[in-house]
């Protein structure tokens, strides 16, 4: 029988398709896995915007890669029902983010004010010295900073909870 | 539980979002700097991207596919307030609609949360995050610029006069409203409009802009019933034009 932990380990070759450094699993928008035969699996995921048009193609790669694995029944399912929040990004995820260039978000924010997202560390020099821009950025998911120790700008992934 | 009232309720959320959605989206290309540009369209996506939630919800309770609801109704289904339908204007407009409008939706959204219809609860729980970056956004603005020039004053003033009435008619009654609050679905348009008032008053406060009179102001009603101003039809022939092309397409 097809293990919890194997599906898993397979998914993580799932990346975000708008940060292909970050695999869904770090992302934290995978929330459950249902094994039913070895052949029959449902994923449950959650988006982190509700309007990420990004949803789909995730929700696409991973029936690809379960079905490349001889899963040939899978069912990815989104709900709302265990919501995203930033704290669910892991560790890993918080590294790939800040390779990537974008600073992770804060942890542990129970409330989300414009003091909060004013001096984001940068992910380029770590500086403190920082201002945002705007809270929204290219994707829904990201706001525009800029750093005035290293003189760049940068994105944050936004905290939300 | 009474379904109808239910209904009613993800109908006017819904067809408010996706009203102010399209609105926003008309500033692609237009704002007056590239992050208002970019920031106009960013809720946009959100609005629409929320307003689908609520049209499954409704799909769940038997009515038609998100699309076909989104797209093949005429003004007089519609259930949006009328403020969301209102050109866009120039931006202090757009501007003040959205600080009034966002506030409203905020404390809606924070309301269910509460909501005993555990579908609509989750929902609202999770907007009611994505929803504070945009009041973030019309706070930030209507600060900056309600204490800066002159011109920027007068101008956001005007806004202000003219946007509240239509503000008002968010919060007109459904005639449900009884059996949403004896439910536990929704807490009402009556102590959401109070608890409106207070905080758009407390950012207010801190500019040299003056709210009206609650009191002494009426409201422009009829949104909620099908009752339109001549603006909205127009934006749902744009909206549908090319699905009307050949509606039974394959996408």
């Amino acid at each position: 029988m097809v293990t919890k932990a194997e599906i898993l380990h397979w998914l993580e070759e799932v990346k975000d398709p708008e940060i292909p450094m970050l695999s869904l699993i770090d992302l934290g928008v995978i929330r459950n896995v249902e094994i039913t035969t070895n052949t029959k699996v449902k994923v449950t995921m959650t988006p982190t915007f509700t309007g990420c048009p990004a949803m789909e193609v995730m929700k696409q790669d991973v029936i690809d890669t379960l079905l490349n694995y001889g899963i040939d029944d899978p069912e990815v399912e989104i709900n709302f029902k265990e919501r995203w929040k930033s704290d669910l990004i892991n560790e890993k995820g918080r590294t790939a983010l800040k390779k990537f260039g974008l600073a992770p978000p804060p942890r542990d924010t129970l409330i989300v004010d414009i003091d909060i997202l004013q001096h984001v560390e940068c992910p380029h020099c770590e500086s403190h010295d920082t201002n945002m821009k705007s809270p929204f950025g290219p994707t829904l998911c990201r706001s525009l900073h800029y750093c005035n120790t290293c003189k760049q700008a940068f994105e944050q992934f936004k905290p939300i909870e | 539980m009474n379904e109808q009232a239910l209904k009613d309720l993800l109908y006017k959320i819904a067809d408010d979002q996706l009203i102010i959605g399209h609105r926003n989206s008309e500033w692609n290309g237009l704002g007056p700097i590239l992050e208002e540009d970019i920031a106009f369209c960013s809720m946009a996506q959100d609005k629409i991207g929320q307003s689908l939630q609520f049209y499954k919800l409704l799909e769940e309770l038997g009515e038609k596919d998100p699309d076909a609801i989104a797209f093949t109704r005429n003004a007089p289904s519609f259930h949006n307030s009328q403020l969301v339908e209102l050109p866009i204007g120039d931006y202090e407009f757009s501007l003040m609609r959205h600080f009034l409008f966002d506030h409203a939706e905020f404390i809606r959204f924070e309301m269910l949360s509460r909501s005993s219809y555990p579908p609509l609860s989750e929902i609202a729980h999770k907007l009611k995050g994505e929803i504070k970056y945009h009041i973030m956004h019309a706070n930030a603005w209507i600060q900056q610029l309600g204490n800066s020039t002159d011109e920027a004053v007068k101008r956001l003033q005007s806004a202000l006069n003219m946007a509240f009435p239509y503000a008002l008619g968010v919060f007109e009654e459904s005639k449900f409203e009884g059996d949403l609050i004896q439910d536990g679905i929704f807490e009402g348009e009556h102590k959401l409009r109070s608890k409106w008032f207070e905080d758009i008053d407390k950012i207010l406060a801190k500019t040299d802009l003056i709210l009206p009179d609650l009191a002494a102001e009426s409201a422009h009603l009829g949104g909620r019933y099908g009752e339109h101003t001549e603006h909205l039809q127009p934006l749902l022939d744009e909206m549908s034009e090319v699905f009307n092309i050949d509606p039974s397409a394959e996408w």
